[in-house]
């Protein structure tokens, strides 16, 4: 064990009292080939923390869902699906649920489950809100990129519109609802560390990408004036 | 409790939100300042010996106050053990502004928030859930009724 092990502060999350996002027994097959064992997972956030059973208060162990793919398996096991990351010697996950339904929710919560994931979404929404209120027409036009910039690990979408620079305010009393979120200063980004383990990251930028620039032009032309 | 360490540490070389050596205190009692390299990523603030490039530690951002410590510098507490703070010390008092903010920003729960609430803002002026297009509109996670008051 690397000397990170004994300073990863996270377990208090297993237990907090944050709603979790979902919970529920699957099976996790221990290794290559190693059995199966049924334990309660919980996922908040972009962590699946797993314990022995429903009522225990420690986690056995914890799976950090950044830079995964989620996919279906074949395996021995009805209703399973993997965790799998990308890198040489990088952990796949073999899971199984008990029910069909359960695998379909499993699959989609774990594949929506991180941060990077909630980043784009929020981002994306903070353009089109940005561009309603200045008057509801379109945002102006992006050069058309192959793939979203890797810059800080996610699509710079904010650094071309100047709509991005609009801030957000809400006046305050006005309108009831959460607080607006502080505006984000401009993307810095560090010196590499390292050759960049990135490959699972582009896969998931350029997937990301290409939905949400699917789904903006879907918005946009819904948004034309008639 | 075990966890994917080979991924936590994929993520401590990816691109950072911010980075800088800070002096960085830890929670004991009768623990010095040392210089680290401090990065935040996600929601995680990995820190390394200044010349090394594994770290050394990570902190999960969630549920965690970020407080003010003079003179420029700032601590890290979890809710759940508001005594164990982690310190850190800036260079000057803009830097030290600048990580409290990133910091702050940097939790699962906060993008949540921001999320929910840029939901309702496009959804009070169009008259639209733009969650529908991404297909996520009806997850629990998203919903105006799980913020707390």
């Amino acid at each position: 064990m690397s000397a990170v092990a004994a300073r990863v502060v996270l377990a208090f999350y297993a237990t907090c009292d944050t709603p979790a996002d979902n919970t529920g027994f699957l099976y996790k097959k221990g290794g290559r080939h190693a059995a199966y064992h049924r334990r309660w997972f919980v996922l908040r956030g972009n962590m699946l923390f797993y314990f022995e059973d429903a009522a225990s208060r420690e986690p056995v162990g914890v799976i950090i869902l950044e830079g995964c793919t989620v996919e279906l398996v074949e395996a021995a096991e009805e209703f399973a699906f993997a965790v799998r990351f990308a890198g040489s010697r990088a952990r796949t996950y073999v899971l199984a649920a008990e029910s069909q339904a359960a695998m379909e929710g499993w699959v989609k919560a774990l594949s929506r489950a991180s941060f990077d994931y909630l980043r784009l979404v929020v981002r994306e929404l903070e353009q089109q809100l940005a561009a309603v209120r200045a008057g509801g027409g379109p945002p102006p036009a992006r050069r058309p990129r192959a793939l979203p910039s890797k810059e800080n690990g996610c699509a710079v979408w904010s650094a071309e519109t100047p709509a991005a620079s609009v801030p957000v305010r809400a006046n305050p009393g006005s309108r009831p609802g959460p607080e607006p979120p502080p505006l984000p200063p401009r993307r810095r980004a560090s010196a590499p560390n390292g050759p960049l383990d990135s490959a699972s990251f582009a896969q998931l930028h350029e997937w990301y990408g290409q939905e949400i620039r699917a789904l903006r032009s879907q918005w946009l032309s819904s948004q034309a004036q008639p | 409790m075990r966890y994917n360490e080979k991924e936590l540490q994929a993520l401590s070389r990816q691109p950072a939100e911010m980075a800088a050596e800070l002096g960085m205190r830890g929670p004991k009692k009768g623990s010095v300042v040392k210089r680290r390299l401090v990065k935040l990523v996600v929601n995680f603030l990995f820190y390394f010996r200044t010349d090394e490039a594994e770290p050394i530690g990570a902190l999960l951002l969630e549920h965690c106050r970020v407080t003010q410590e003079e003179p420029s510098g700032f601590s890290i507490s979890f809710l759940e053990d508001p005594e164990r703070k982690y310190h850190f010390e800036c260079c000057s008092e803009e830097q030290c502004q600048e990580w409290m903010a990133a910091l702050r920003r940097a939790s699962y729960e906060f993008m949540r928030r921001s999320l929910i609430f840029y939901r309702n803002e496009i959804q009070k002026m169009t008259g639209k859930d733009p969650l529908e297009q991404f297909g996520i509109s009806e997850e629990a996670r998203f919903q105006l009724s799980s913020l707390k008051a």
